[in-house]
């Protein structure tokens, strides 16, 4: 067996495998415990619903992964733009550092229905701004961590070579804070998706992921909601396994010193 | 003709929370050109503080320093020596060549010249094969290595060396000690090399400086001299008159105090 068709075999059989006895217990356990469907509806009718609504399961997905995609790029660009500005100037850093601080523990999404009567209830933006001030946060302190990783013996080096400060930031401070920023961007990317849907519990255009769960729950069409559920998932995952691998492939000769 | 480097009469003083400390006192020192010198000691002599010195990563509280007759400041910024330290400050997404060239990128020689120079050096250090690995698939002594080939890169006419081989294995330690000698009989360069090991500071230089903490001071500069630079090998370990050479420079370094407080006796 090669290396690769092992790998698959040690590592990705066995979480598969739990999975479908995980469903396979839910199912039987539906069945035969006689479940109320509003309780719980059973895997196979959520996949049901799940293969009849894929066209709008994937439209709804789309715009609700627009909007965190967008309060995705737009947060982390302002996160990291504010650690640059933090990291060099230090009157700056202490300003902000309690002004993060008191961002960081107000749940993001209480804000939405207040950002729905700034914005408009028909528009996406609020949703958007949700999603971009949830991924400030987490780019921002890691990216201020890396900005500060620069060892005390690479400082000497850049002092002993008499480099300026911009070549200083660009061969060493810079690619020493990017691992840390990208770990920013995984962590913030989770965040992300979740508050674009939460942001739609509160109102706003029927036109995401969220918005459906509600109105199919609301119907009384468990399995309904229970199929963009499923959607949702989907849709975090997606962003997950995206930025881990940007994650991955620039922290890929850190171990180093 | 200017000495590669004057101490004279320097104190180091720092200031902390528990009041000032003094590191040095009253420190004087000259290394001619092509010399090599090293400062021994045992912890908190001084002996890094007074080689920060001399590379203008730190201010003397009083006393002077001049390098090759410019003042510290002044021979930093115009590039007069290299610099290496215990550890080897690679940056890690740089492949060997790219770390070897980082000084020679920093001050503005082109693309080909760069190479080339990459090129002699990782031969030179013995690295010809790794030049495109990264430094984490190096060990600790091919790391330093390339740390003292990007010290030499430039072909200063100073090197200063803080306890290269301070983290390495002692069969490691003694394989770099000779490529050591091997190189600086090629470039000619003078070097300052801190160490804790007496074999080592014998091995390697004309000159033991001998320093005793609590101020840092010079006690007594041993001559070594074992012959030149290019003709030292292996069987030089063995010779009578490296044991006689340590043996001096282990009574200085004792004189009338308890033996060995923080200094390895390997």
């Amino acid at each position: 067996m090669t290396a690769a068709a092992s790998a698959l075999v040690t590592r990705v059989l066995p979480p598969v495998a739990l999975f479908a006895a995980l469903l396979l217990v839910w199912q039987l356990a539906v069945v035969i415990g006689d479940i109320p469907a509003f309780f719980l509806p059973s895997p196979l009718a959520i996949g049901g619903e799940f293969g009849e609504l894929l066209p709008s399961i994937a439209a709804a997905s789309l715009v609700t992964g627009t909007n965190a995609l967008v309060g995705l790029v737009v947060g982390s660009l302002l996160g990291v733009a504010a650690a640059v500005v933090a990291a060099f100037v230090r009157v700056l850093d202490e300003m902000f550092a309690p002004l993060i601080a008191a961002v960081a523990v107000v749940p993001i999404v209480a804000l939405a229905p207040v950002l729905y009567t700034m914005f408009g209830a028909s528009l996406e933006i609020a949703r958007v701004i949700v999603a971009a001030i949830a991924v400030f946060v987490p780019v921002f302190i890691n990216s201020l961590r890396g900005l500060r990783q620069v060892r005390p013996v690479q400082r000497d080096l850049m002092r002993a070579y008499a480099a300026s400060g911009w070549q200083t930031a660009r061969t060493v401070t810079i690619p020493s804070a990017l691992p840390f920023m990208f770990t920013g961007l995984r962590i913030a990317s989770s965040l992300a998706v979740i508050s674009a849907i939460v942001a739609e519990y509160f109102g706003g255009p029927r036109s995401g992921i969220g918005s459906l769960i509600t109105s199919a729950a609301s119907g009384s069409n468990y399995a309904r909601a229970w199929a963009f559920v499923v959607g949702a998932i989907i849709v975090g995952l997606v962003f997950f396994t995206a930025t881990l691998a940007i994650e991955r492939f620039f922290t890929r000769h850190v171990r180093a010193r | 003709m200017n000495a590669a480097v004057e101490v004279e009469n320097v104190d180091r003083v720092f200031t902390t929370r528990g009041g000032a400390v003094t590191a040095l006192s009253g420190v004087s020192l000259s290394v001619a050109p092509g010399e090599f010198v090293s400062l021994i000691g045992p912890s908190g002599c001084g002996k890094s503080t007074l080689l920060r010195l001399v590379a203008d990563l730190d201010e003397p509280t009083a006393g002077s320093i001049s390098v090759f007759g410019k003042t510290a400041r002044r021979a930093r910024l115009d590039q007069e020596y290299g610099i290496a330290f215990q550890q080897a400050g690679l940056l890690p997404w740089r492949t060997v060549a790219a770390n070897i060239e980082l000084p020679l990128e920093l001050h503005g020689v082109g693309k080909a010249a760069r190479a080339r120079r990459a090129a002699e050096l990782v031969a030179l250090v013995g690295l010809g094969d790794f030049a495109d690995r990264f430094p984490d698939q190096l060990s600790g002594g091919m790391q330093q290595r390339v740390a003292i080939a990007r010290a030499i890169a430039e072909q200063p006419r100073l090197l200063l060396m803080d306890e290269p081989f301070g983290a390495l294995d002692e069969m490691t330690r003694e394989h770099m000690q000779l490529e050591l000698t091997r190189i600086t009989a090629e470039t000619g360069a003078a070097v300052v090399f801190v160490t804790h090991s007496i074999p080592e500071a014998v091995f390697l230089s004309d000159r033991v400086v001998v320093m005793s903490p609590r101020p840092g001071r010079i006690r007594d500069i041993v001559d070594v001299r074992l012959g030149a630079a290019a003709d030292r090998g292996e069987d030089l370990r063995e010779d009578a008159g490296f044991f006689a050479a340590v043996t001096r420079v282990r009574e200085a370094l004792h004189g009338a105090d308890a033996p060995g407080v923080g200094v390895d006796l390997r």
